[in-house]
C-alpha cells in the first residue's frame, strides 16, 4: 500500500440507524500535513473524527493509517486486540477534555504508557514531565484535574496524547468549551505542534484558527465534503455557494 | 434493686476484648463488602448471563431475608453439607456477604453513571474494555458513593452484634456474659452501648477523613 498516503478515508459512509450522517467520503492526509474541518454543526465532522480511530465505525468504507487498515474486518477478539493497537498512534483530544478526575496530571498522562507500552515508573515519569514542559504545565504535574483551569485541562489532555507518541493528532472542537481567554493558550500549543510538524485533523469553529495553521480546508455540509482546498481559496475565494453561506455566518463576528 | 456502676470496671477486660472482636468483625467484614461490592456489581453489569442469573437469586436471597437467618445458615446450616466453619468466619462471611449486595447496588448505579467521555478517553489511548474499566471507571464509580458505602459499614458495625447469636464473644456476648455473671443487665448494656458509640465515632472520624482526601481526585 505504498501508494495510499498517510491517512487514508476511502468511500467513507456511516448512518445512525436510519439517518445517513456520512455520504462517500474521501480524504488524503499526507504525513506533517494539517487538514481542518469546518461545517455547521451536525454535518458530521465529529462523526468522520470518530470513524479515523473506531471510536463511531463506519458502516462502510475504508480508513488507513501508514498503510493499515483501522477499521479491518476481523473476528471480536482479533478486532479488540488491533484497535487496542492502532488507537495508541492515533491522538484524540474532546471538546470536554475527558481528564480523569481521579488521577493526578501525572496519573493520567503516565497511565497509558505504562500500561501499553510497559514503560517503568522512572520513564514514565520522565516522559509526563517533558510532555508537561512542552504545553507549559510542569509545574502542574502533581494536581488533580478539578484544580486546573479549563485551558490548563485541554493542554493537559494534549501532553496526555503526546506522551503515547502518535503518528497522528485529532482535535474536536479542542477549544468550544473554554472561556475566550482561555482559547489562545490552547492554541498556542497546537501551533507549536505545526511547527514541529505533527500530522493533525482539526475540527474547529474558529476559523481565524484554521486559517492560520492549516494546510488544508475541508467544508463539510450534510454528510458530504462541499469543498476542499487551501485556506487561502476556501477563506478568500470559495467556488461553493453552500460554502460561501457558511463564512458569511461565521467570518462575520 | 439500684443502679450500681462500680461492678463495671471489673469486667473492663472483658468488655474491652469484646471490642476488640468487634472492631476485627467490623473490619474484615467491611473490606469483604468493599471489594465483594465491586465485584457483584461488575458480574451485575457485565457478566455472562450464566453467572448473572445465579447471582441475582443470590442478592434476592440476602437482601430480602433476615440477616440474623442468614447468619444462622451460615454457620449451622453449612455444617450439614460438611463445610464447618469457625463462628467468627462465618459471622465474617455473612456480614460481609450481606453487605456487599447493598455496596454493590449502590456501586452499580455509579458505575453507570460516569461520563461517556472517560470511556473515550481512555479507550482512546489505546485501553481494552477491561482495562478501562479496572483503571478509569470503578475507581470513579467508587469515589462516587464512598459516603453511602461509609453508612452501609455504619449499619454493619450495628449489625454486627448479630453475631453474638453463634457465640463469637464480641462486644454483646462479652456483655451478656458479665450479666450472666452479675445480674446487671442495665449496666452492662449501657456500657456496652458506649462503647460501639465509641467505635463508631472513630469510624465516623476515619470516613470523613477519607472523604477529605479524595475530595479533589473526584
Ligand atoms: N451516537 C449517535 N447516535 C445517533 N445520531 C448521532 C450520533 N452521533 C451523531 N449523531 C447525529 O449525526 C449527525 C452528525 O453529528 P456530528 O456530531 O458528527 O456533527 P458535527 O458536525 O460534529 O456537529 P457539531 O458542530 O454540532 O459538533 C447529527 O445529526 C447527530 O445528531
Ligand atoms: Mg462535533
Amino acid at each position: 500500500m505504498t501508494d495510499q498516503a498517510f491517512v487514508t478515508i476511502k468511500n467513507a459512509a456511516k448512518s445512525f440507524g436510519a439517518l445517513q450522517v456520512l455520504k462517500d467520503i474521501n480524504l488524503t492526509v499526507e504525513r506533517g500535513q494539517i487538514v481542518a474541518i469546518i461545517g455547521p454543526s451536525g454535518s458530521g465532522k465529529s462523526t468522520l473524527l470518530r470513524a479515523i480511530n473506531e471510536l463511531d465505525p463506519l458502516t462502510s468504507g475504508e480508513v488507513w493509517l501508514e498503510g493499515v487498515q483501522v477499521n479491518k474486518t476481523l473476528p471480536h477478539r482479533q478486532y479488540e486486540a488491533h484497535v487496542n493497537q492502532v488507537r495508541q498512534d492515533i491522538g484524540m483530544v474532546f471538546q470536554h477534555f475527558n481528564l480523569f478526575p481521579h488521577l493526578t496530571v501525572r496519573g493520567n498522562i503516565t497511565l497509558a504508557p505504562r500500561m501499553l507500552k510497559g514503560l517503568s515508573e522512572d520513564e514514565a515519569n520522565k516522559l509526563a514531565e517533558e510532555q508537561l514542559a512542552k504545553v507549559g504545565l510542569a509545574e502542574k504535574i502533581d494536581e488533580y484535574p478539578s484544580r486546573l483551569s479549563g485551558g490548563q485541562k485541554q493542554r493537559v489532555a494534549i501532553a496526555r496524547a503526546l506522551a503515547m507518541k502518535p503518528k497522528v493528532m485529532l482535535f474536536d472542537e479542542a477549544t468550544s468549551a473554554l472561556d475566550p481567554e482561555l482559547v489562545e493558550e490552547v492554541n498556542l500549543v497546537m501551533k507549536q505542534l505545526a511547527e514541529e510538524h505533527m500530522t493533525m485533523i482539526i475540527v474547529t469553529h474558529e476559523m481565524d484558527f484554521a486559517a492560520s495553521v492549516c494546510d488544508r480546508v475541508l467544508f463539510m455540509d450534510q454528510g458530504v465534503v462541499v469543498e476542499e482546498g487551501p485556506p487561502s481559496v476556501i477563506f478568500e475565494n470559495p467556488q461553493e455557494e453552500r460554502t460561501r453561506n457558511f463564512l458569511r455566518k461565521h467570518l462575520s463576528r | 434493686m439500684g443502679l450500681d456502676f462500680t461492678v463495671v470496671p471489673d469486667y473492663f477486660g472483658m468488655l474491652l476484648l469484646g471490642m476488640g472482636w468487634t472492631v476485627a468483625i467490623t473490619i474484615s467484614a467491611g473490606l469483604l463488602s468493599f471489594f465483594g461490592g465491586i465485584l457483584f456489581a461488575v458480574i451485575a453489569l457485565y457478566g455472562h448471563w450464566a453467572l448473572r442469573l445465579p447471582f441475582r437469586a443470590f442478592a434476592f436471597l440476602f437482601m430480602g431475608t433476615p440477616l440474623l437467618l442468614q447468619l444462622f445458615l451460615i454457620y449451622f446450616g453449612l455444617i450439614q453439607i460438611g463445610i464447618d466453619l469457625p463462628a467468627f468466619v462465618a459471622g465474617v462471611i455473612g456480614l460481609g456477604l450481606h453487605f456487599a449486595v447493598y455496596n454493590s447496588e449502590l456501586i452499580q448505579a455509579s458505575i453507570l453513571a460516569v461520563d461517556k467521555g472517560q470511556y473515550e478517553g481512555a479507550r482512546t489511548l489505546g485501553l481494552s474494555r477491561g482495562q478501562t474499566l479496572r483503571r478509569i471507571v470503578i475507581p470513579q464509580a467508587v469515589r462516587a458513593v464512598i459516603p453511602p458505602m461509609g453508612n452501609n459499614m455504619i449499619a454493619l458495625l450495628k449489625d454486627s452484634a448479630l453475631v453474638s447469636v453463634i457465640g463469637v464473644a464480641e462486644l454483646t456476648l462479652a456483655a451478656q456474659q458479665a450479666i450472666s455473671r452479675t445480674y446487671r443487665p442495665f449496666e452492662f448494656y449501657l456500657a456496652a452501648a458506649f462503647c460501639y458509640y465509641i467505635i463508631n465515632l472513630a469510624l465516623e472520624a476515619g470516613l470523613r477523613r477519607l472523604e477529605r482526601r479524595i475530595a479533589a481526585s473526584r
